[in-house]
């Protein structure tokens, strides 16, 4: 067994394990995923790349693999907490866990796919998960969320399968086994070869299915509200690791229809959209007062970020967009954790319940400053350093798109440091409930923290060459 | 199979535009009941469509997907559909009148624009695979206008299985699709059912109604 098999393996057995042993779940839940996350890193160790049938690990899946363990190892310690806070009975502490680690498995498998049928049907499941997890609360906005999601991702993830059958009919004439003409590999082996117009019309169908479950506009409107109805480590793999499978559906499609010189250049319809999202998310961030719905209309700014980079392609713009990918997902999660606990001592997630958090409660207070400076994009978290290349990227293949994008990053990080200001650095508003921010939250929080500034100014040199090779991969 | 004039092509053909037209009935039909009748008549269209291109293109998992289309989409996801209708008060079994006529000219519309999209950029591909597409993709939009038009959450749920309907029919049209992702999507569509009734059944229980629109208070910031 491979170790690609075997890291979608282990967190689908432990879900089952989870389902049937609640009482030790939250231990067990951070075993499994400190598990996955020493997989991820072996996988990292060994050659790359490495194929198995259906599966294919190159540097772009890895790299995305690691940075999943990562993230679903810190959700897994701050659940620990945060689930026992919520009071779940047996049953929903049982399914909390087992959807968690089985939505982990289904993305694992999103990852390392090869056949963009069964990345199809991978994040298709874990969407199916998170929507039930979403509406774990069973207040009336949960389930409005939850239906939100459900019926606006059902509709995207249809499409992108279409795209996917589109792309298999242009491969059909010159791959004569039918698996391969859903193999990501092979299908930018023949694209050079295939009817321009199907790939075309495949893109499109691969950009608007993938890129509602991206976040990017204008299909976005599930994602502030399913990030601020469920369950705090909820909102924080849908930031930290859904968007970047469905990202990954996305550039997997662009590396295929870019591979014909006779196609449309499909960085355009990125940078589009990318633009539109960020700029949208800039204005409409000023006008938030639920804070996780804050938090999610910036991951809709910064997908549109990393849409942007990943349009504007080439080694610069793709690593930029990788980094991107990587410093948002570190935060992203990070400000999830600080702010489900704030909102729990506050007793309400509304941002006027919240205030002077650095003062009332410092480790999470400045844990949260520091995260949101990153997200807005200061110096030394690793956003700022993607940011900074994307700018230089842009100001060499296409100066004309700096104007927009430096007034969205500016109106962006302004209305989140405005943010900051009032949550943590204001008059400190009373506790309603007990339970202050324990190892299980801070942990999580400062070591993404640290994490996103080692990766902006230490980067370990076999990450470095990861990143780098990630890169190359998308051309 | 070339084009018109050939049994293969013929029926296909016949059998894709079936689906078509009974995706416009499901489009202007009010009551909840002859919807879902609707919906499981197309899942039997689509399950001979599978059927057919199975034995046209000697493929014998296609036999698989028709039979997977014919239980899950023809009987069983219709059954739970019924008794979830037949749960509610009679007022809320029928829709109130109004967009219908107008979604059925949208439709039309809908699928011009489908050839429109798919006729030119498939010049290459054969005349079968053409008219697969643009009917599978007609089909697909009936579906999300259905998604849009229509209040019910039960409405909304036979709209999202109709766009399953469009894309299986699209996949089965392509000869050598994996049979693990027929297989896969005919069991996620199973569970996207399960889920979409349990929705039905806490919106029903906490509202009294399956519209979604009751939810609207609850949506965002504005509560």
């Amino acid at each position: 067994m491979s170790l690609a098999t075997a890291l979608i393996l282990l967190p689908l057995l432990g879900a089952a394990l989870l389902a049937a042993l609640p009482r030790v779940a939250p231990l067990l839940n951070i075993a499994i995923s400190a598990g996955s996350l020493v997989l991820a890193l072996l996988l990292l160790a060994g050659p790359l790349p490495q194929g198995e049938g259906w599966l294919r690990a190159d540097a772009l899946s890895v790299s995305l693999v690691v940075l999943a363990g990562i993230v679903g190892l810190g959700t897994a310690v701050f659940s620990w907490q945060d689930i026992r806070d919520e009071g779940f009975d047996t049953a929903r502490t049982r399914f909390y866990h087992a959807a968690f680690q089985g939505f982990m498995a289904t993305h694992f498998l999103a990852l390392l796919s090869d056949n963009l049928g069964i990345m199809w049907v991978a994040i298709e499941a874990g969407t199916l998960a998170c929507v039930l997890m979403v509406g774990l609360h069973r207040t009336p906005a949960a389930i409005e969320a939850a239906w939100k999601f459900f019926i606006l991702c059902g509709f995207g993830i249809a499409l992108a399968l279409f795209g996917i059958i589109v792309l298999a009919l242009a491969a059909a004439p010159h791959l004569p086994h039918g698996d391969l003409r859903l193999s990501a590999t092979a299908l930018r082996e023949i694209a050079p070869l295939a009817e321009p117009g199907l790939l075309n019309l495949a893109f499109v169908f691969l950009l608007v299915g993938f890129g509602t479950k991206a976040g990017l506009v204008p299909l976005h409107s599930w994602l502030p509200d399913a990030h601020a109805e469920g369950p705090t480590p909820i909102a924080a793999v849908l930031s930290g690791l859904l968007l970047n499978s469905a990202m990954l559906g996305i550039l997997r499609g662009e590396a295929i229809v870019a591979a014909h010189p006779g196609s449309w250049a499909p960085g355009g319809f990125l940078i589009g959209m990318g633009l539109a999202s960020l700029l949208l998310a800039g204005v409409t961030l000023w006008r938030r007062r639920d804070a996780k719905r804050l938090f999610g209309w910036s991951s809709i700014e910064h997908m549109g970020i990393a849409a942007i980079a990943f349009g504007v392609g080439g080694p610069a713009g793709n690593m930029a967009g990788i980094l991107h990918l990587w410093g948002h997902s570190l935060l992203k999660s990070a400000a999830f954790f600080a702010i489900g606990r704030a909102a729990r001592l506050k007793g309400g997630q509304r941002m006027d319940q919240i205030g002077g958090l650095a003062r009332s409660h410092p480790a999470l207070g400045w844990g949260l400053v520091l995260v949101m400076a990153g997200l807005a994009g200061l110096p030394p978290a690793s956003l700022f350093a993607s940011e900074w290349m994307l700018a230089a990227a842009l100001g060499r293949e296409a100066p004309w798109l700096l104007l927009p994008y430096v007034a969205g990053l500016l109106v962006a990080a302004l209305a989140l440091l405005h943010a900051m200001q009032r949550l943590c650095l204001g008059p400190a508003t009373p506790d309603v409930a007990p339970g202050p921010a324990g190892w299980a939250t801070l942990g999580p929080i400062w070591c993404n923290l640290v994490l996103a500034v080692i990766l902006a100014i230490a980067l370990p040199a076999p990450l470095r060459a990861l990143l780098r090779d990630a890169a190359q991969v998308l051309g | 199979m070339t084009g018109p004039g050939d049994i293969a092509y013929d029926v296909a053909h016949l059998l894709g535009g079936a689906m078509l037209l009974v995706g416009f009935v499901m489009l202007g039909q009010r009551r909840i009941g002859a919807l879902i009748a609707a919906l499981a008549a197309q899942g039997v269209l689509l399950a001979l469509a599978a059927f057919w291109q199975g034995h046209v293109q000697a493929a014998p998992q296609l036999y698989l997907t028709g039979l997977i289309a014919l239980l899950a989409k023809g009987i069983a996801i219709p059954l739970v559909l019924h008794r979830l209708a037949g749960e509610l008060p009679p007022p809320l079994r029928t829709e109130a009148p109004g967009r219908m006529g107008a979604g059925l000219v949208l439709g039309v519309g809908l699928v011009g624009l489908a050839m429109l999209v798919v006729v030119p950029a498939t010049t290459g591909a054969g005349a079968l695979a053409r008219v697969d597409l643009s009917m599978a993709l007609s089909i697909l939009l009936l579906g999300a206008l259905m998604m849009v038009t229509r209040r019910s959450a039960l409405a909304h749920v036979a709209g999202l299985l109709t766009i399953e309907n469009g894309l299986i029919l699209a996949a089965v049209g392509v000869a050598g699709m994996p049979l693990v992702v027929e297989l896969s999507a005919g069991g996620l569509v199973l569970v996207v059912a399960l889920i979409a009734g349990v929705f039905a059944r806490q919106m029903r229980e906490r509202f009294a109604s399956l519209d979604p629109g009751v939810l609207d208070r609850h949506r965002g910031e504005g509560r």
